[in-house]
């Protein structure tokens, strides 16, 4: 692999960009493989590049139905924080977090990942206490973060509304400097090349038909390519996990929903940090390019469409509105969905199965981006060592027998 | 400057009428029926725009949607508006208009990057670089950053609203073309209601630019006719200056309709723009085709325009956007511009046509005016600064993948270029329908319909003006029948229409150069994001081979033009550098928005004070007055503290919370939720829901209860009492109410239907006001007479139904405080008056107002739960210390009965409800405070709960609070710390959650 | 957004007077004492989560606040059917168990 850097760009420029090379190749995929990666998502290629980097594990297939990065790594609003509440979701977002810091570098490839901090907002007594909960956690946590007044709100994002008389005024936020954004696209491209270096296959344009078992164990994946053997499989396939559990005679406690997100015309700089607001349901950035980038709550109902329904694009943009009244004159320039698999505790599972060699990490409803260096780092260890990496213990999909969830969005209820 | 392009023609404007506008602070004047690209075009200004990365000098090359280059900033301070684009913007007195790149002007361009700079910023450059060292990124990005966005967002809020019509029809027809206004005529004709929708100001689509004739008269005169004719059935919605934008699923589609856009920057009365939310039974789509540009060496320079905007210029606005032409096209349909700029009189230095030898009988025509057509041969590159100054041609062999000969210049200010047509197939891409590849036609024509649609005209890849017309006319005749209007005929003749005969058009999506792609002067595919041609084979030369990664890693089609121009062009050369057909390459899918669509107008009105509905208690103006404080709970606005003047919040919650355990308080509980259950099995029903047994419970009595999810969680809880025989009232936390109706519905309609039971919400129906304290019998003593409130006779939780204040009112005995409390419900419409009798009634006892915020404090004194601020939804009733409520016996297993058996249920160090006293108890621990057993740990500390709820009690004359900690329950006596944000660690003691009153005495007061 | 047809109502209405319940046909068990924890949890949590055709449940809660149940395609969107609580739906995925 050759490195990328200003001069190799001058270089490059003297011979008109004629000589760059292939990020990654095209192989026609073996006979057998140690690990096969089922799905070419930022988490499944983060998977496979952890596994050839930390585990030595290089004789893996990344197989892909589509194009590398083209499920939910394209379609979300590239929001990065590690300020969660509980301490097992803390600390996984928290290793992701540190690991997105230095991930350009480790990757040789900049995935733009911009600390630019996040805000969540609070609107009444009890978001406030919710807050002030979730950041002491995070303090005792190692993670950064602080409960900002309206005032401290509206100096980090000035054209934000603080105004009492609106219709659920600003009461205050959590504030995360560490968190940020990052290039959504980049982070498949850069993990797909840096996985592809350590002779890692990409097998794009593949999908996963069955999954071949022996004697209670898995042997290897039918595809459109035909079976491909493998010691071990590791499901990475986010809103289509239920319909690749199934493959395996298993069903999963996730339900796969249309998650929609939408984009402004570019305009110029007037947005520097992530706002989030649960109460009024939506969240906003702006992007290096100068969009505004603006997310949706999930939608109701299952559906895998990779669409939505219109009123919860107006519902969202009624919240950016009621938050930033002089955005109503932006223009939506384009909206899309994804599929989120979400759980019921709203945390992932990463786990092994009753299947042996089988592993699936999925779950992640709203939160896959900001976790995928994490992600992939602990279910990479999980598959390598066929054992639950510490952080990625308490996220085994035996919790919804046993009832010990992680409850995400427990901590939102709504007070007498 | 005069309008020095203005031609004596007629066309669509007034030039009898003038109207002034600026330009970047310049005053220029133009006519009414101008749009503000027609009216700078008119003034001689062609470079409008830099380029969002190289900043090169950009033209308006377009005349609609297409427009890439020509995206302005309208009007100023508070109604300003970035983005918009000069070709859509109609002309109006005093606009004001301004390029939004271009540092310090669009004419001197301080940030312009050329030549080899611009050739260091290849698609993906910044993947490549900006990464050491890694602290330097940020102030790398503050540059980048700097260079970001095209128009300014506004800073002040938007002076106008907007509002939201909800449509039904049995047809939309979208596009007032000549394929969709036959179309609608026909369905109007049959009986259908119809709508039709076109995003210009006025209908006929291209026909508002043709010189065809119609039945022996001006297109635009058979187009008046016919939208004469649509307007006289009351059947037709017609809808100018409306975009269909988005075609959503079960035929629902969003219509934005600029109402006053065309009139000023900001609406004068009225809404500025509406959204019609339409769900049509059927829809046609004939929303026309885009002209496809001609990919060439610098085939940006301003001066460079699409063939089709140049004669809508000339026809439509009667404007010539230059003094001499080069026309470029690679099809019979283009030659009709040279026929219209020949009548402008200007100079049409020659047709360049990349077909080896055209023929057809417009080629003739043009010929016979003496104009020079040059045959095979291309533009290879256009030459010039901020104008196209010579156009370089050379000869090409026949599929126009190569240059035979050599090159010579033409001396040119205008380029008119035609590449063929690219049905616009957007909104039958939003339903998911897949674009097919039509080699006929050299264009992606609508997949196979999914939703009740048909596409007819240009967007369906028919382009004679006579098979739109008929396309139109038996697509309107056949929708009309699908939804049970008319027989499907075609009811109207077909009209007579002129047009030429039309040979084929060649397919050249990349006209070569003499140096290669990578090396040429660049080639641009989407101008508005500076995506090269070379930049495209570069992509594929670093391995990316999907169309969605090429988009990706380019930014092809991302801009406000969503690549209407460029898309198709791009594509090719991708399919061309990968070595495979079009069809095998395919196309991205579009998404809604098909044009910008404003944030406000989508949220409609539902904005400021109409976000959310508030609710209000019948008694809320009284607490007005009253000078309280307002907490939002749920929707509902409840009275948090009364402050009086001069007092703080901790002054106003502690004489509150003494007044209560003094004398007397009065709490408006108007909006904790009530639920009417009437029908035999209601005890049963009843009983299965809570986790206690409401089977014996007799009429006259409550009982408090809790309601689990299935997992076994708290989820609400309330006191229920048992009006009669077969009759209970459910109270329900104010934030759960329409919750829990939906779950006790859904458990009776889907599980056990054979019970019969029935709920009726009553929360408004009712005002509840809670008197509380020693003397609060005496105070309703003054007022009811009919109840014998005697403390055997009416006890504790029982109720009755009595008078009060002359009100028939049911006065429930239970208590939230640990007082002596009444809960006096009556009608809603007695609310006020009731309150104001007690307030009268309780004068001598000093009767005092309290809020929320007292309530919260006095049942914290005595360990009442909040459900949703002392639980997270990740409680039991065990957690809550709270196993009395549990019935043990029930023979029904009640709702999240077994999973508080589970073993993560069952272990011992689940987080428990107990009390924190502070070691000092001036100290109040800050809600939310983590919990940990030894302070000294470094971080990560480990955290053993976290403290819910926290006050300051004026009764008790310490600080109090609830916290949640593993295994508390037997932790009583332990010290915890709660380390803060602040530095400082606060100790306190574990102990009972009831500080107050332990023995519950204080009901039995006298 | 959705057009549902209410079966109670007999009326098409938009989605924004819906609300969806989940999976359809999960039968609470008679004895929950009686289930293994693993049992228990799987009538909890675990759904079929199909892609393509779903029987679900919805709840007309601000129409007549009726739960009724709705076989859609999870992939096209499509409404094949609605019929009423303790009614079978007549569309079935191919191979599915009747």
């Amino acid at each position: 692999m050759k490195k990328y850097s200003g001069f190799s760009l001058f270089k490059n420029a003297l011979s008109y960009h004629e000589n760059w090379q292939n990020l990654w190749r095209s192989p026609k995929p073996k006979d057998d493989y140690d690990v096969i990666v089922v799905g070419g998502g930022g988490h499944g290629l983060a998977t496979a590049y952890y596994l050839a980097k930390v585990h030595g594990i290089t004789n893996v297939a990344v197989i892909e139905k589509g194009y590398l990065g083209g499920g939910n790594t394209a379609r979300n609003t590239t929001i990065i924080r590690s300020n969660y509440l509980w301490d097992e979701a803390a600390q996984l977002y928290e290793l992701s977090l540190k690991l997105w810091e230095g991930l350009s570098q480790e990757l040789n490839y900049n995935v733009m990942f911009s600390q630019r901090g996040v805000l969540n907002l609070g609107h009444n007594l009890q978001d406030m206490r919710d807050i002030e909960r979730r950041v002491n956690a995070n303090r005792l946590n190692g993670i950064d973060g602080q409960v900002v007044t309206p005032e401290r709100i509206k100096e980090i994002a000035p054209l934000i509304n603080i105004s009492k008389d609106c219709r659920y005024p600003i009461l205050g936020a959590s504030w995360q400097p560490r968190g940020g954004t990052a290039r959504h696209d980049a982070v498949a491209w850069g993990y797909a090349r840096g996985a592809d270096a350590l002779g890692v296959d990409l097998i794009q344009e593949t999908e996963v038909t069955g999954i071949r078992r022996k004697n209670g164990a898995v042997v290897g994946v039918e595809t459109t390519q035909g079976f491909i053997g493998a010691r071990k499989v590791a499901c990475v396939t986010a809103g289509n996990s239920g319909v690749v559990a199934a493959m395996a005679g298993l069903r999963l406690p996730v339900e796969s929903r249309p998650l929609q997100a939408l984009v402004s015309e570019p305009v110029k700089p007037c947005l520097d940090t992530v706002v989030m607001s649960n109460a009024v349901h939506g969240y906003i950035s702006q992007s290096d390019k100068g969009d505004l980038v603006i997310g949706a709550g999930v939608d109701g109902y299952n559906g895998y469409g990779q669409r939505g329904s219109f009123h919860v694009i107006e519902h969202t943009l009624q919240a950016i509105c009621e938050l930033f009244p002089a955005f109503s004159r932006v223009r939506m320039n384009r909206q899309w969905g994804g599929v989120v698999d979400t759980c019921p505790d709203a945390c992932p599972i990463i786990s092994k199965t009753s299947v042996d060699g089988l592993y699936f990490n999925c779950g992640w409803g709203t939160g896959g981006f900001k976790a995928t260096p994490g992600s992939g780092y602990v279910f990479a260890d999980t598959v390598a060592n066929d054992h639950p990496h510490p952080l990625a213990a308490a996220f085994n999909v035996d919790r919804f027998n046993t009832g010990a969830l992680i409850d995400e969005h427990g901590a939102a209820g709504v007070a007498h | 400057m005069s309008q020095i392009n203005r031609l004596n023609s007629k066309g669509r404007i007034d030039c009898d009428s003038p109207i002034n506008f600026t330009y970047n602070g310049r005053q220029m004047q133009g006519v009414a029926g101008d749009t503000l690209a027609s009216a700078l075009l008119a003034n001689g200004v062609n470079l409008v725009g830099r380029s969002f990365k190289y900043s090169r000098p950009r033209g308006i090359v377009g005349h609609g949607a297409e427009e890439p280059n020509a995206i302005m900033q309208i009007g100023s301070g508070a109604a300003t508006v970035p983005n918009l684009k000069a070709t859509q913007v109609e002309l109006y007195e005093g606009l004001e208009s301004a390029s939004v790149n271009g540092w310090p002007s669009v004419n001197f361009d301080l940030m312009s990057i050329t030549g080899w700079f611009g050739r260091m910023m290849p698609p993906g450059f910044y993947y490549k670089t900006f990464m050491y060292p890694a602290k330097l990124w940020m102030t790398y990005e503050h540059f980048i950053r700097k260079a970001a966005g095209l128009g300014s967002a506004p800073v002040q809020d938007d002076p106008d609203h907007y509002d939201k019509l909800n449509q039904h029809c049995d047809l939309l027809v979208v596009g007032a073309g000549p394929a969709g206004l036959v179309a609608a005529r026909e369905a109007a004709r049959a009986g259908a209601r119809v709508i039709i929708a076109d995003e210009q100001n006025e209908f006929g689509g291209s026909l508002l630019a043709s010189t065809n004739s119609i039945d022996g008269q001006p297109a635009t005169s058979w187009v008046d006719e016919l939208v004469a004719e649509l307007n006289g059935f009351s059947n037709v919605q017609t809808l100018p200056r409306s975009t269909v934008f988005g075609y959503y699923d079960h035929n629902f589609l969003g219509i934005l309709q600029r109402r006053t856009d065309h009139l000023g920057i900001s609406a004068a009365s009225g809404s500025r723009q509406r959204l019609h939310r339409v769900r049509a039974k059927r829809v046609i789509l004939a929303t026309g085709a885009f002209e496809r540009p001609l990919v060439f060496a610098h085939n940006d320079i301003p001066g460079v325009m699409q063939a089709s905007s140049v004669s809508t210029y000339i026809n439509r606005y009667a404007v010539a956007p230059g003094q001499r032409m080069v026309l470029f096209t690679t099809n019979d349909n283009a030659y009709q511009t040279a026929i219209d700029w020949h009548r402008t009189g200007r100079a049409l230095v020659a047709v360049v046509d990349s077909r080896p030898a055209p023929n057809g009988q417009i080629v003739q025509e043009v010929k016979d005016l003496g104009i020079l057509v040059i045959a095979g041969s291309a533009v290879i590159e256009a030459q010039g600064g901020k104008r196209v100054k010579r156009a370089l041609i050379a000869p090409l062999n026949a599929d126009g993948t190569e240059i035979t000969g050599a090159v010579q210049k033409l001396v040119c200010d205008l380029i008119a270029c035609s590449g063929g047509w690219s049905p616009a197939i957007h909104l039958s891409s939003h339903t998911g329908a897949k674009p097919v590849w039509d080699q006929a036609i050299i264009g992606f024509k609508p997949g196979k319909s999914v939703q009740q649609e048909r596409s007819v005209g240009a967007c369906g890849g028919t382009y004679s003006l006579a098979d739109c017309i008929a396309e139109g006319a038996s697509a309107g005749a056949e929708a009309a029948k699908l939804v049970g209007c008319g027989d499907g005929a075609v009811h109207f003749p077909m009209p007579q229409v002129e047009e030429y005969s039309e040979q084929p058009p060649q397919a050249l999506f990349l006209v070569p150069h003499t140096k290669a792609t990578s090396r040429a002067p660049s080639q641009f595919v989407d101008m508005q994001l500076d995506v090269s041609a070379s930049g495209i084979e570069l992509a594929v030369r670093e391995g990316f081979k999907s169309v969605e990664h090429i988009k990706r890693y380019t930014a092809m089609g991302f801009g406000t033009d969503q690549g209407k121009l460029g898309n198709i062009n791009g594509m090719a050369i991708l399919a061309n550098a990968l070595g495979q057909s079009i069809e095998q390459t395919g196309t991205t899918i579009f998404r809604p928005s098909y044009s910008p669509t404003t944030f406000g107008a989508i949220a409609g009105a539902d904005v400021a004070g109409l976000f959310d509905p508030e609710r209000y208690t019948a008694v809320h103006r009284w607490h007005q007055q009253q000078g309280a404080e307002f907490e939002d709970v749920g929707q509902w606005k409840r009275p948090w503290y009364f402050p009086q003047s001069g007092e703080s919040m901790q002054d106003a919650v502690n004489r509150e919370c003494l007044a209560v355990r003094n004398s007397v308080g009065i709490l408006d509980a108007s909006t904790l939720g009530k639920i009417d259950i009437q029908g035999p099995d209601a005890a049963e029903f009843i009983t299965r829901i809570y986790t206690n047994s409401y089977l014996k419970l007799a009429p006259g009595k409550c009982r408090y209860g809790v309601m689990l999810k299935e997992d076994g969680m708290i989820f609400d809880d309330g006191v229920c009492a048992c009006l009669g025989d077969n009759h209970y009232l459910m109270f329900t936390t104010t934030g759960g109410a329409a919750g829990v109706l939906a779950w006790l519905e859904l458990w009776q309609q889907t599980e056990w239907p054979d019970l019969r039971v029935y709920f009726t919400s009553v929360t408004d129906h009712w005002t509840t006001a809670t008197i509380t304290g020693p003397n609060a019998r005496k105070v309703l003593a003054q007022v009811c007479d009919d109840i014998d409130l005697d403390q055997d006779a009416f006890q504790f939780m029982d109720w009755r139904d009595g008078t009060v204040a002359g009100v028939q009112a049911r006065v429930f005995r239970i208590s939230f405080t640990g007082e002596l409390s009444y809960e006096i419900n009556v009608p809603a419409q007695y609310g006020r008056y009731l309150w104001e009798a007690l307030i009268a009634a309780g004068e001598e006892f000093d009767i005092t107002p309290y809020g929320t915020e007292t309530m919260h404090v006095l049942r914290a004194e005595k360990g009442f739960i909040i459900v949703g601020q002392d639980t997270d939804g990740s409680m039991t009733p065990a957690d809550m210390n709270m196993d009395w409520v549990v019935g043990k016996n029930k023979s029904f297993s009640f709702i999240g009965k077994r999973s508080l058996q589970r073993s993560d249920s069952v272990r011992a160090d689940r987080k428990q409800l107990v009390g924190l006293k502070t070691l000092d108890g001036t100290q109040v621990l800050p809600e939310g405070a983590q919990v940990v057993f030894d302070p000294q740990q470094a971080i990560p500390m480990s955290m053993q709960g976290h403290v819910t709820s926290s006050y300051y009690s004026a009764n008790m004359g310490h600080s109090i609070a609830l916290a949640v900690v593993k295994g508390g329950h037997s932790r009583l006596g332990q010290t915890v710390h709660c380390p803060l944000a602040d530095g400082r660690t606060i100790a306190a003691e574990i102990v009972s959650s009831v500080f107050y009153d332990p023995k519950g005495e204080r009901q039995n007061v006298q | 957004m959705l057009l549902i047809h209410c079966p109670h109502c007999r009326e098409d209405r938009e989605e924004e007077e819906y609300s969806y319940s989940g999976e359809a046909h999960i039968v609470r068990p008679l004895e929950p004492e009686a289930l293994s924890d693993e049992d228990w949890g799987d009538y909890l949590f675990f759904r079929k989560n199909p892609r393509g055709i779903h029987h679900e449940m919805w709840y007309h809660a601000v129409g007549c606040r009726r739960y009724f149940y709705a076989t859609r395609n999870t992939l096209s969107y499509e409404i094949l059917e609605t019929y009423k609580v303790g009614e079978q739906p007549q569309v079935r995925a191919q191979g599915a168990v009747q």
